[in-house]
């Protein structure tokens, strides 16, 4: 231990569900650096409540994966972040602890899921923090708070510990003001666990380049097309302008799968999260049920009033989607969907290195805009590609927009993490 | 379109407590959601969406694991170190 880090952080955003006042400093590559966690990843000994009343007061037994090895690198854990509840949200306004505020405008959102995580961030509060993207929730506050965030490519890091929303599409990666800080993070995380059944064996051992001489990047027209904000995408293509001005080249190219996307998506995470969420009733962990109840109407009680609505209406339409006569109709299709999105992918990264876009169809939301929750699911729809086909996307800086961040989006091929970082770099430096 | 019965039925499926003034919105948002989720009936082909797929499994012996009053700590009721639940019967 090489002494104490003091922690007193102006929370005025609501940033933090929990903060550690001091914390043990070690020695390795982080240390001397507090790093935010997102409160759905367990911390032992420090309260981790997914944002819902659900898990108020739990304290978990162990560490996440991630969190070890955090420790393990000499970081200081500077508390635990907001988040919209079990990480179900672009807006983090879903919290049952109140709203995330943008440091760029408070009167907007910071994007979600990872909305505490990224305001943190971008106030200048910690260097750095871990978020999870399951749609999104990585690159969407990212983008809307004006700083860098990596999903990295799915079973390159560690799930353990991560309390489970979406199991087949998440996944825990970094979030910072640059992309050599997300790099650095990014290469504390990543690696093998025998603890999580879908790791693999990927270390990241990466100093960012800025050399992209050659490199050819796919535009699809979808990324530009209805719903995405004109000036947003002027905003973006003028930043891939910059890329071939470095020597990159662009080349047109289409991914037909979109259509169905989002409802590909949305379709598989709410069933996913129908299973995971079955083991919150209040016996292992929460409020307790009234034990003279039957449990059928003890497990009614304890959900229906500790659960928020938007949690209470995935795990419906999960449940909807799995059931007897429809699951041939929505989830079997959404896999095929979900082939399809994969193969559109493959297909186009035989001509391309990298794909580039929005990340976000627009700017930040003001509060309570998206009060209608297929509103606020359709603004996930730049996103949730890279989920469904597992593959690497960093969201950096590009500009503004009506004075708001604008990201721009970098997928890459599976397991080319360094890839996507190293474009997002080439672009960092250019214009800084 | 499903009814309010139906978004009845799925919440006690779900065990998720629903309360009647709740019943119309949800309704009216799930019928938002599933119209817009119709359009998976586009996506022709079936079968397997996943390939490539195998189990990883280890084997089954015991391992190191956390203390039982730890393990029990986040618990609202114990007894005799077992987790107490609500009656099945």
């Amino acid at each position: 231990m090489a002494g104490t880090i003091v922690f007193e952080p102006d929370d005025r955003y609501n940033a933090f569900l929990s903060t550690a006042t001091a914390g043990p400093q070690g020695s390795g590559t982080l240390s001397g650096v507090m790093v935010a966690v997102k409160d759905n990843i367990s911390t032992r000994g420090i309260e981790t409540t997914c944002a819902s009343k659900i898990l108020k007061g739990y304290v978990p037994p162990y560490d996440a994966h991630v969190v070890g090895l955090l420790k393990a690198a000499g970081a200081t854990i500077a508390g635990k972040t907001n988040l919209d509840e079990f990480g179900m949200g672009t807006t983090t306004e879903n919290s049952a602890f109140g709203p995330t505020l943008n440091p760029r405008d408070t009167s907007r959102v910071p994007g979600g899921s990872s909305g505490g995580s990224a305001a943190a961030v971008a106030a200048g509060m910690v260097k750095v923090a871990l978020g999870t993207d399951t749609g999104g929730s990585i690159r969407c506050p990212a983008a809307f708070c004006g700083i860098v965030g990596l999903k990295p490519s799915y079973g390159r890091v560690s799930r353990y510990g991560l309390i489970a929303y979406s199991n087949s599409l998440e996944q825990i990666g970094p979030l910072g003001r640059t992309v050599s800080d997300v790099s650095t993070l990014m290469g504390v995380i990543a690696g093998y666990d025998r603890h999580d059944s879908t790791s693999q064996n990927k270390p990241y051992n990466h100093t960012p380049k800025a050399d992209i001489k050659g490199l050819k990047i796919g535009i699809p027209a979808e990324y530009f097309g209805k719903g995405v904000d004109p000036d947003v995408a002027a905003v973006v293509k003028k930043a891939i302008g910059r890329l071939e001005e470095l020597g990159a080249t662009t080349v047109p190219c289409s991914i037909p799968s979109m259509e169905y996307a989002l409802a590909a998506y949305y379709v598989t995470c709410t069933s996913e999260a129908s299973s995971n969420l079955a083991r919150f009733d209040g016996v292992r962990y929460g409020p307790a049920p009234d034990w003279k109840k039957s449990w059928h109407d003890a497990f009614q009680d304890v959900r229906g009033s500790a659960f928020g609505a938007e949690v209470r209406r995935r795990i419906m339409l999960g449940t909807f989607a799995l059931s007897s006569g429809y699951y041939g109709k929505y989830y079997a299709k959404a896999q095929v969907a979900r082939r399809n999105v994969r193969e559109d992918f493959n297909r186009i990264f035989r001509d391309v290195d990298v794909i580039a876009g929005p990340t976000m169809p627009t700017i930040a939301f003001k509060l309570k805009e998206k009060s209608d929750p297929l509103s606020m699911y359709l603004a996930d729809i730049l996103t949730v590609p890279a989920n469904l086909a597992g593959i690497p996307s960093i969201s950096v800086p590009c500009g503004t927009s009506q004075g708001m961040p604008v990201g721009l989006q970098i997928m890459g091929r599976m397991f080319e993490d360094e890839r996507v970082v190293d474009v997002a770099y080439a672009y960092e430096q250019a214009v800084n | 379109m499903v009814t309010e019965k139906d978004v009845q039925h799925i919440a006690e499926l779900a065990d998720v407590g629903i309360r009647t003034e709740e019943l119309g919105t949800f309704t009216h948002q799930f019928n938002a959601i599933l119209e817009y989720f119709d359009i998976l009936d586009r996506v022709e082909g079936s079968g397997q969406g996943e390939r490539d797929l195998y189990n990883v499994l280890r084997e089954d012996v015991v391992e190191p694991s956390l203390p039982q009053d730890e393990v029990l700590r986040n618990a609202p009721h114990t007894e005799d170190g077992f987790i107490k639940a609500p009656r099945v019967m």
